[in-house]
């Protein structure tokens, strides 16, 4: 004994290194599981890190996994991006509706369970690890909705909101147009005034309207001003598809489903907000034929309230990308056991299982940044570059370990094809890096 | 659940950043430079005694040492946001290694001259070294007092006379690096048996953890000098960094470090509670520590250009830091292996 090696070995350093304890990564338990430690924390303990669940929150864990574990469908629903899988995902969204597991975080009176944000990351975690359906509703959700949260008027929150969670008005997103992809300011869109009937005549053309042609609502932004430039004279609008003059034209996406649409607009025409004081009917007779958010002339700034949203964690929680990585490591676990696993893809797996255990300790910072009142910004950009290129990584080491399988048109080649969409919708990664350089680090615009 | 440092972590932070950028500006590292290159008459022991002084007396090197022995008996989530803070200033001290290392070793091991070495450790009267097989390699070596060299499941502890030290040169020249060769003796083993095997895995974990936070300064640090660089140098009439290529080319690095970061603070505190996958979370922490500060550099030094490319401007000295320290204690692709042992067997 004695001496030292003159070059670093690539064993454990202490020759004998083991594990003691009960680890969360044995085979029988990959992932999702939170830290991996049975303690808890005990409601209200603030100040000290503690990467435990209270048993609070252990026990909404619970409730939530049981009843995902009855409901969830098995086998799994068709591709929601098609006319007859989107029906199907709209009663399963119902069914989530009629138990409150539709929109967990908001309030009781709109559906929700006043669940903190906390709540909401088990409830994704449990969903995400169940393999429930997409969310065939998540722009509605997750995007509109924290919009009317924020810029609705009392109204327009108790009609639009609770519609919204039973799946009863199901909203696509009219952003993108022809000519204003990543360039969003660009759009030529424009909603002329009526006074005579009271509202606005929209016309123009959305595209890659994401299951525009199943969704009876879009919200979008539309020019108010004619002579305001860029970012200036938009006005967030909120849009019944049918209304007359809506033309919507579904077509496929990369992988053939008609997850797709444009929709053309021809003098359709929104009335204005109604006026306070009206009769509840009349005001939501009004709010049924569409309206404006955020105020005339305003609409950009209400519009980046909710590609902050798009952006951060509420489109992709951390459980997604925990539970595909659980997945991955399954099917690496039963390519190894046949002997066919190599190194370089192994590496790829621990890789990505890596990232997302990154991933999700990132938004666990965020979220408690959140709690404690400070806001992630700018740096949400990191979420949307990370996770998006991680979801193709992902997919990719799946289907290079499926070997001569992998060109079936099966779970993880379509799981490939809609990870590829990350880096493009919500912004770009291309100008997500430009706000990271200019917001964040502080590089000049110009 | 709350993943953020406490208030005090924060303070206790901020308030060695401003000590370091007093006392180790990089001024002090071009000095211990200077020194190991010879250009200094009498050379030096690349140490920056203005810094370790400063440190001992603010706490720093008493975080691990129990409040008994004079320290402040706190845990690792206390003592890694400093060691950030170490990596971000380049400060070349053996800092990790003597006051989270050896004082979390001896802390855990108590033997029968454990009480007396904290207590120094505390007063920054003693330098600590930790070794483990695989590196032959020490800083600050020909002027530490005490080694403890990890060999087999075993801890000894061997003073600067028990060991042989031959000087070697590292590429950053602010290490005083050195071969040290010792015997281990039934006299010098401090930690045997079962205790043993777990001390040195500890031990090491904490080594590759406090590089990990040092790594996470350092690409902290290039960053901020390269965007002030960009942000200022023009070419062909504006700033370089209004440039799209340079901006992605440090968002990219800014990512790095950003997914880099949480995974050390989340190691910190598997450490700190005892939790039996503390060494796989290590492990991601130094795999992505050391990934992104080798991604930090080369786009530091590509934003910069020809100027970043000379030992005059300080970049060099922050770049160097991560190269040595992204393979130090294990680099990205050994602690990758120790991840994939626990996830694919």
């Amino acid at each position: 004994m004695g001496g030292i090696p003159s070059v670093f070995p690539s064993t454990d350093p202490g020759g004998d290194v083991r594990f003691p304890g009960r680890s969360a990564y044995g085979p029988d338990r990959p992932g999702s599981d939170g830290a991996g430690s049975d303690a808890s924390s005990g409601v209200g303990q603030t100040g000290v890190m503690d990467l435990t669940w209270s048993d609070a929150e252990e026990a909404f864990r619970q409730e939530c996994r049981t009843w995902l574990t009855e409901h969830a469908p098995n086998p799994a629903l068709p591709s929601g991006d098609t006319a007859a899988g989107f029906a199907a995902h709209v009663e399963w969204e119902k069914e989530l509706h009629a138990d409150r597991w539709a929109v967990v975080s908001w309030p009781e009176a709109y559906g929700g369970r006043d669940a903190s944000l906390w709540e909401w990351l088990i409830f994704e975690e449990e969903y995400y690890r169940a393999g429930a359906p997409q969310r065939v509703t998540q722009n509605g959700i997750f995007l509109l909705a924290p919009t009317i949260f924020e810029f609705g008027t009392p109204a327009q929150q108790d009609h639009y909101l609770p519609r919204m969670s039973a799946a009863e008005d199901l909203w696509c997103q009219g952003w993108s147009e022809p000519n204003a992809g990543s360039d969003l300011a660009g759009i030529t869109s424009r909603a002329v005034r009526d006074d005579a009937a009271g509202g606005w005549l929209l016309s123009g053309q959305k595209t890659w309207t994401t299951r525009g042609a199943f969704c009876t609502h879009l919200f979008g932004l539309f020019r108010t001003d004619g002579e305001a430039e860029r970012h200036r004279g938009l006005t967030y609008f909120l849009v019944p598809l049918d209304a007359d003059g809506v033309t919507v034209r579904g077509f496929g996406r990369l992988d053939g489903d008609e997850g797709f649409a444009e929709v053309f607009l021809d003098d359709v025409f929104v009335p204005d907000n109604p006026d306070e004081g009206i009769s509840p009917a009349d005001a939501a007779a009004t709010m049924s034929r569409g309206g404006t958010l955020g105020g005339i002339d305003q609409g950009w700034g209400v519009a980046m309230a909710t590609t902050t949203s798009e952006r951060g964690l509420t489109l992709r929680s951390p459980g997604r990308f925990r539970a595909a990585a659980a997945r991955l490591l399954d099917l690496a676990r039963e390519v190894d056991d046949s002997g066919r696993l190599t190194e370089r893809l192994g590496d790829r797996v621990v890789d990505a299982w890596i990232d997302a255990e990154a991933y999700a300790l990132y938004t666990l910072g965020d979220v408690t940044g959140i709690v404690e009142g400070r806001s992630p910004g700018a740096r949400s950009s990191f979420n949307k570059v990370f996770w998006s290129e991680l979801d193709i990584r992902l997919h990719r080491a799946a289907l290079d370990l499926l070997g001569p399988d992998a060109e079936l048109d099966g779970p993880w080649m379509k799981g490939y094809e809609f990870a590829l969409s990350g880096p493009i919708y919500a912004g770009t990664n291309e100008i997500q890096r430009n706000i990271i350089a200019e917001r964040v680090l502080g590089l000049p615009r110009k | 659940m709350r993943f953020a440092p406490t208030e005090d972590q924060i303070d206790f932070r901020d308030a060695v950043r401003g000590l370091l950028a007093d006392t180790c500006p990089p001024d002090a590292v071009r000095a211990a430079w200077r020194e190991q290159v010879g250009e200094v008459p009498g050379g030096g022991d690349g140490r920056v005694r203005a810094a370790w002084d400063a440190l001992a007396e603010m706490g720093v090197l008493g975080v691990m040492v129990p409040e008994g022995s004079g320290g402040l008996g706190l845990t690792d989530e206390d003592i890694v946001p400093l060691l950030v803070e170490c990596g971000r200033a380049a400060l070349p001290d053996p800092v990790s290694s003597t006051a989270y290392v050896a004082a979390g070793l001896l802390r855990e091991n108590p033997g029968r001259s454990t009480e007396a070495l904290l207590a120094r450790i505390a007063e920054g009267s003693a330098t600590v070294l930790v070794g483990f097989p695989g590196s032959p390699y020490l800083t600050a070596a020909e002027t530490a007092d005490v080694f403890l060299m990890c060999d087999r499941g075993e801890v000894h502890e061997l003073t600067r006379s028990e060991v042989t030290l031959e000087p070697v040169t590292s590429v950053d020249g602010a290490r005083a690096l050195c071969r040290v060769e010792w015997e281990p003796s039934d006299r010098s083993v401090i930690v045997g048996g079962f205790d043993g095997s777990q001390a040195v895995t500890r031990a090491f974990d904490r080594a590759a953890l406090g590089a990990a936070a040092q790594l996470v300064g350092l690409g902290e640090r290039m960053l901020d000098l390269t965007v002030g660089y960009a942000a200022e140098r023009k070419q062909f009439g504006v700033a370089i960094g209004t440039f799209q290529a340079v901006k992605h080319h440090l968002a990219d690095a800014a990512s790095a470090v950003a997914f880099a970061q949480p995974l050390v603070l989340r190691a910190a505190y598997s450490l700190a509670q005892g939790d039996p996958d503390a060494p796989v979370h290590v492990s991601m922490a130094k795999a992505r520590a050391s990934a992104a500060a080798l991604v930090v550099a080369e786009a530091a030094l590509q934003c910069h250009g020809a100027i970043g490319y000379t030992v005059e401007y300080d970049l060099h000295f922050f770049m160097k830091r991560a190269w040595a320290l992204a393979s130090r204690y294990g680099d990205a692709d050994f602690h990758r292996d120790r991840v994939r042992a626990v996830l694919l067997g």
